[in-house]
């Protein structure tokens, strides 16, 4: 049975933990409201340049030119390239492990295809240093600031893969932000870009060619594509950090009240020891 | 008097969504001069300046390259980046212009010719703006 001193220590040690996962979940909340005001920041360009892309690849469809660009370009995926989103951090619950679990699987789902892995975020990136997959690029700490410069120095390098034909197709794998409590896994094609022209392109005055102005607008969507993926993936991450500390905080309360129980049975039962052994020994003198 | 939406975005964040009743755009095929009520275009913008009226007031603003869409009674600006005058840091954009310069007068082997171009271009925009406000 363990001693009273060795259940008030454990008690003690319970009670610290308990407060490192509260302080984790307050800030982890703090970082959300800041992380979630810039998904929505982000909202608008990305409306409007979907917009655009759709009505000048629309029009360029119906121009009857032939639309062909490095990054419209379809191959036999024999080497694929995949953009994996994790965080710098762990204690977020299975946040990472779903992410790697998920390109797992993906690439499993492959077997034919020569696998490279372009890292943002530390959890993916030794997932798969680990396993000895090849590595294009890593990217350590640049989610939690969420700058636009550095996605679109990501987006240049994948490009330039791309239409150098070292790759052949371009996946993003990332948590993307649904609710506090729910984070959605996305695996979604970059490369090949799938333009959606829409059916009635309105009638614009176009200064420039639609071919021609389609060919500066698709580097940009590998370059939307990827920081939406950083700022949804930055969400998440806080978010599902907010709820596991919760659970953490709340696990802790649990063993703190089962091991007070127990202190307060095993004082009990050491003071009615010291009750009968005074008795009995007054009882032998007597 | 009549006035149009006038919408710039980063991919960043929105930086102006008001009324204006006339704007003047540094379009890649010369400046575009745009009124409420212009037929729809689409059009690539270089990195100068955009100029807004808005209320009798004129605004200038820092830009990057990007697009412009107008349709209806809607200007939207789509640019990689977006200054207001005040929000500029001009030693910044000085050392800038001195880099991009030296790229293009001392051109290396790899130098991607569109992006120091298009890098002078944004530093001296900077400095424009800054130095009239």
């Amino acid at each position: 049975m363990p001693s009273l001193i060795d259940l008030r220590r454990r008690i003690r040690s319970v009670k610290n933990t308990q407060q490192i996962t509260k302080a984790m979940k307050m800030v982890a909340a703090a970082k959300l409201r800041r992380a979630q005001e810039r998904v929505l920041a982000a909202r608008p360009y990305s409306e409007i340049y979907a917009n655009m892309l759709a009505d000048v690849a629309g029009a360029a469809a119906t121009a009857g030119a032939e639309v062909s660009h490095p990054l419209l370009a379809t191959r036999e995926e024999k080497r694929i390239l995949i953009v994996l989103v994790t965080s710098d951090r762990g204690l977020a619950g299975a946040f990472n492990s779903n992410l790697t679990k998920a390109a797992q699987v993906f690439i499993n789902e492959h077997p034919n295809a020569d696998f490279q892995v372009e890292a943002i975020g530390r959890k993916g990136r030794d997932y798969f240093f680990r396993r000895e997959m090849k590595l294009t690029g890593e990217h350590l700490g640049i989610v939690e600031k969420a700058r636009f410069a550095d996605a679109a120095a990501i987006a240049r390098k994948v490009t330039a893969l791309y239409a150098d034909e070292a790759v052949d197709a371009v996946y993003l794998i990332y948590n993307e932000f649904k609710s506090v409590m729910t984070q959605k896994l996305t695996v979604t094609q970059l490369l090949p870009v799938a333009v959606a022209g829409s059916e009635e392109p309105k009638d614009y005055i176009y200064e420039q060619s639609p071919v021609q102005l389609l060919g500066t607008l698709l580097p940009k969507y590998v370059e939307t594509g990827i920081y939406r993926a950083m700022l949804e993936s930055a969400a998440s991450e806080h978010a599902a950090r907010m709820t596991a500390m919760d659970a953490a905080s709340t696990n802790a309360a649990d063993v703190i009240e089962g091991l007070t129980l127990h202190l307060n049975r095993v004082r009990q039962a050491s003071i009615t020891k010291e009750i009968i052994e005074i008795v009995s020994g007054a009882a032998a003198l007597g | 008097m009549s006035t149009f939406l006038l919408e710039v975005a980063t991919p960043e964040k929105l930086v102006v969504r008001n009324d204006a009743s006339e704007a003047q755009i540094p379009g890649s095929e010369g400046m575009l001069g745009i009124m409420p009520g212009h037929a729809p275009l689409i059009s690539e913008i270089e990195a100068g300046e955009l100029s807004y009226t808005m209320e009798g007031k004129r605004h200038v603003l820092a830009i990057a390259k990007g697009w412009v869409e107008v349709t209806g009674n809607k200007v939207r600006v789509l640019v990689d980046s977006c200054e207001a005058p005040d929000q500029i840091d001009l030693e910044r954009a000085e050392t800038a212009l001195k880099r991009a310069n030296e790229r293009l007068l001392s051109p290396k082997q790899d130098l991607d010719l569109a992006r120091a171009l298009n890098a002078a271009k944004r530093a001296q925009a900077r400095l424009a703006v800054a130095r009239n406000k």
